[in-house]
């Protein structure tokens, strides 16, 4: 049988194009690879290669014609032993192709096909019980984190850790103290200064199945390790059908430190909550601190675990237990009430808990929850405690726009505008880079006198 | 194709011989100099496999013509004895992975053509299922960890690969491919150090076809020699006849021999061409039609197994005929199926974004 050649697509948007010049004549033999024609599109001239061997047996579509549709009938081949005579005289000049394959591609499906809905996210388990009369241990979150690792190592031998100063140094931020001494070089991994590197061969690793916790000194360095955080890490699962995963924790201080300027000062927590495909913790407490990195390193999905480097030092009880883990996505109340809900997270925690102190001495109840996880959102105990208390205020230390704020005031207005006795007011870092001089830097940061402000006006107070 | 230097010349053996003690001290011949000796069977079977490669790449032009596969589409024509002959040289276990001109690498490590050509098309069926597209296809069974679409990117989770292997200590190598463009970026260099810092069991493969998209070697790199490009990481690199699949599985063996005998990583520069436009979408007007039809005609690496195939009175015209027409096939067979197959459930939209 004749082979019809048709007009190509020759970019990812090319819908006609003009057949500029034949290169061949009908009757010339062509072989596979062949240039046949040129074709101009908006773009550029390309040139078509025969695909097939054979005869030119017609040309249908004559030079210069302009406006030529991509599948249209350009020309006839025959093959081995047929004579022109056996082209149908039926073959329309410059149509498209009559019989469309029996499945066409996707943009020839009626534009209103329906989007299906985002799956219903499954109910996160609760945080277990802490038998009575366990023994609560006063530890610093440094050494709960610390802990955390640890007991994972001592479990899973394919757990291991790398980062820079991790090993011999015990941590730029002390975090790793003790893990070279007790898990060897092997899995303790001093890394040169190269997070692209690094984050690139930590993902690479996971992606051979092992669990690799990469700390970055501090998440401001992990920008340059940016692509292979979205685009390797976050993506591989979906790219890849289910079949390959990058079972990772990328770890380490996020946010103003002290005095640091604006380079080394800030929060990036919208930012890769923004990320389908990453998991996004940002612990307040030493316990947190310590059951969810444990649950980020079972994890089977790239975690993003944003710590602080002012709390590393700040001590909480931590439950005396041989394997205490956290699920990750709950929410929790830090501190229950009535009047109105503060949500926060991380340092972002110390305004909240500070300002409900004394809101309490001025008669205003307030509820806290501490979000521990930005990604995947755990909307229904924020919207729970909005429907009671009617007014909403988030915390965060990171810049305004776009901020996780942002996110849960959009979400709530949309699935509790009725709930809502107030507009929701959001407290942030101020729009502008992070200054050094030390007056400037505690104006640029939230602080607890704009929490109560806040809750002032949201509960219509004086 | 000659190299353009000499893999032997004293100034480059020089330079490696002031790293550490590694180069060999014994009077095996110098990687990239040598030529395997191959029988009829594995010349027959060299010639299927490339020819397979081009014609699938053929068809897969035509399917984007026609509309059948969308965005982005890289083809692997020209290049075809780079992977073919590296992949003769791997053991079961040793793990490969690409950039974006992948459908070669995918097929030399035996993923189907249906698979590949239905991922192509978007359809449920593909190895992604119609997630991933040309640029982004795996198989953990066939030890193929991509497919990635962005240039460079490849090199560090390749060494990652490597990295994966030390630590179990499992004898298996990561054979890293990138092009000459991607030679260009940060974090090729990063995992370089890493990896000679670590003695990683790596093999990067440089594909250097002189063109990163439309800008020749000598336009973007200081040090157009890609196998020296290790040099102040101590890590040997050698230039290689890309278009000889003999050369290249020669040059492989020693290199994978060197990695995985705990020697650390090793760099091959492919000295190979691309005769298609950088994408489906490049009129590739940056070189001559002289230049192409030169490399095609005197330095096509299938038009060579066919000639020594014909030479040697290992196979008749009719013999390869008939080889040209079981591939084609199969090629036509996973353009139907490509076709044909549905495209994934709207409800696929949301699954696998996390487990």
């Amino acid at each position: 049988m004749p082979i019809d050649i048709l007009m190509p697509a020759l970019s990812p948007t090319m819908e006609e194009g003009t057949l500029s010049k034949w290169l061949k004549k009908e009757g010339d033999q062509v072989t596979a690879g062949d240039v046949i024609a040129e074709i101009e599109t908006d773009k550029a001239t390309m040139e078509v290669e025969a695909v097939d061997e054979g005869t030119i047996g017609k040309l249908v579509v004559p030079e210069g014609s302009e406006g030529v549709k991509v599948n249209a009938v350009i020309a006839v081949l025959l093959t081995e032993g047929e004579s022109a005579d056996a082209i149908g005289s039926e073959t329309p000049a410059a149509q498209p192709k009559p019989s469309e394959p029996a499945s066409a591609p996707a943009d020839s499906q009626p534009a209103s096909a329906a989007v299906p809905a985002a799956p219903v996210a499954a109910s996160v388990p609760s945080d277990p019980d802490i038998p009575e009369g366990t023994e609560m241990v006063p530890t610093t979150v440094r050494e709960a984190l610390r802990d955390a690792m640890a007991e994972e190592m001592r479990a899973d031998g394919d757990v291991f850790i790398m980062g820079e100063e991790v090993a011999e140094y015990q941590g730029a931020y002390k975090i790793t103290q003790g893990l070279l001494q007790e898990f060897g070089a092997r899995r303790v991994v001093d890394t040169p200064i190269t997070e692209h590197g690094f984050a690139g061969v930590g993902v690479g690793a996971a992606m051979a199945g092992l669990k690799p916790i990469v700390e970055f000194m501090t998440f401001n360095f992990a920008m340059q390790a940016m692509d292979q955080i979205i685009n390797s890490a976050a993506k591989t699962h979906y790219m890849s059908g289910g079949q390959m995963s990058a079972p990772i924790v990328f770890r380490g201080p996020n946010g103003a430190a002290a005095r640091v300027g604006a380079q080394h000062s800030q929060c990036f927590a919208a930012w890769y909550s923004h990320i389908p495909g990453l998991t996004v913790i940002a612990p307040y407490g030493a316990a947190d601190a310590k059951g969810l990195l444990k649950a980020a390193i079972r994890s089977p999905n790239p975690v993003i675990f944003l710590e602080n480097e002012i709390l590393y030092g700040h001590t909480f009880d931590v439950p005396k237990m041989d394997d205490f883990v956290l699920p990750i996505g709950k929410a929790r109340i830090h501190r229950a009430g009535k009047d109105v809900t503060i949500v926060s997270f991380g340092i972002g925690m110390n305004y909240a808990v500070k300002a409900a102190d004394e809101l309490a001495g001025m008669g205003i109840d307030a509820e806290i929850i501490d979000l521990r996880t930005i990604r995947p959102m755990d909307l229904p105990t924020i919207i729970e405690s909005v429907r009671k208390t009617g007014r909403l205020v988030t915390v965060e230390e990171g810049f305004p726009q776009s901020s996780v704020g942002t996110e849960i005031a959009t979400r709530v207005m949309q699935q509790a505008f009725d709930y809502l006795d107030a507009p929701v007011l959001t407290v942030a870092g101020k729009d502008v880079p992070m200054p050094y001089a030390a007056n400037l830097e505690k104006l640029a940061l939230p602080n607890v006198d704009e929490v109560i402000a806040a809750v002032k006006a949201v509960t219509y107070t004086a | 194709m000659a190299p353009r230097k000499s893999a032997a010349s004293p100034s480059r053996s020089g330079a490696a011989k002031t790293t550490k003690t590694r180069s060999a001290k014994t009077a095996k011949p110098v990687i990239g100099t040598e030529i395997a000796e191959f029988d009829r069977d594995q010349e027959i079977a060299a010639y299927r496999e490339m020819l397979l490669i081009r014609r699938f790449e053929e068809k897969a032009g035509q399917l984007y013509g026609m509309g059948f596969i969308g965005g982005f589409c890289h083809l692997y024509i020209g290049q075809e004895a780079v992977v073919s002959g590296i992949k003769l040289a791997m053991k079961d276990g040793d793990q490969m992975i690409t950039a974006y001109r992948d459908h070669g690498h995918m097929l030399a490590c035996g993923m189907t053509p249906r698979g590949v050509m239905a991922e192509l098309t978007g359809r449920q069926s593909g190895y992604s299922h119609g997630k991933g597209g040309s640029m982004h296809m795996f198989s953990k069974e066939k030890h193929f960890y991509g497919g990635h679409g962005i240039v460079g990117a490849q090199v560090s989770l390749g060494t990652g690969l490597g990295f994966a292997n030390r630590y179990r200590d499992n004898g298996n190598v990561s054979v890293v491919f990138y092009g000459d463009g991607a030679s260009n970026q940060g974090q090729v260099y990063e995992s370089f150090n890493m990896a000679e810092l670590w003695d990683l069991p790596v093999v990067y493969i440089v594909e250097n076809n002189r063109y990163a998209m439309g800008t020749s070697v000598s336009r973007a790199s200081a040090q157009t020699d890609f196998s020296q490009r290790g040099v102040s990481f101590n890590i040997p690199g050698h230039q290689v006849d890309g278009m000889d699949v003999r050369a290249v599985k020669a040059a492989a063996e020693a290199a994978l021999e060197h990695s995985r005998s705990g020697k650390g990583p090793i760099i091959l520069e492919m000295l190979t061409y691309r005769y298609r436009g950088h994408s489906m979408s490049d009129p590739a007007k940056y070189r001559s039609k002289d230049e192409v039809q030169k490399m095609r005609s005197e330095h096509d690496p299938i038009e060579q197994v066919k000639v020594r195939l014909l030479d040697n009175g290992w196979a008749s015209e009719d013999e390869l005929k008939a080889i040209d027409k079981s591939v084609r096939e199969i090629v036509a067979d996973s353009a139907e199926y490509a076709q044909n197959e549905p495209e994934p459930d709207p409800s696929e939209l949301y699954t696998d974004i996390v487990l």
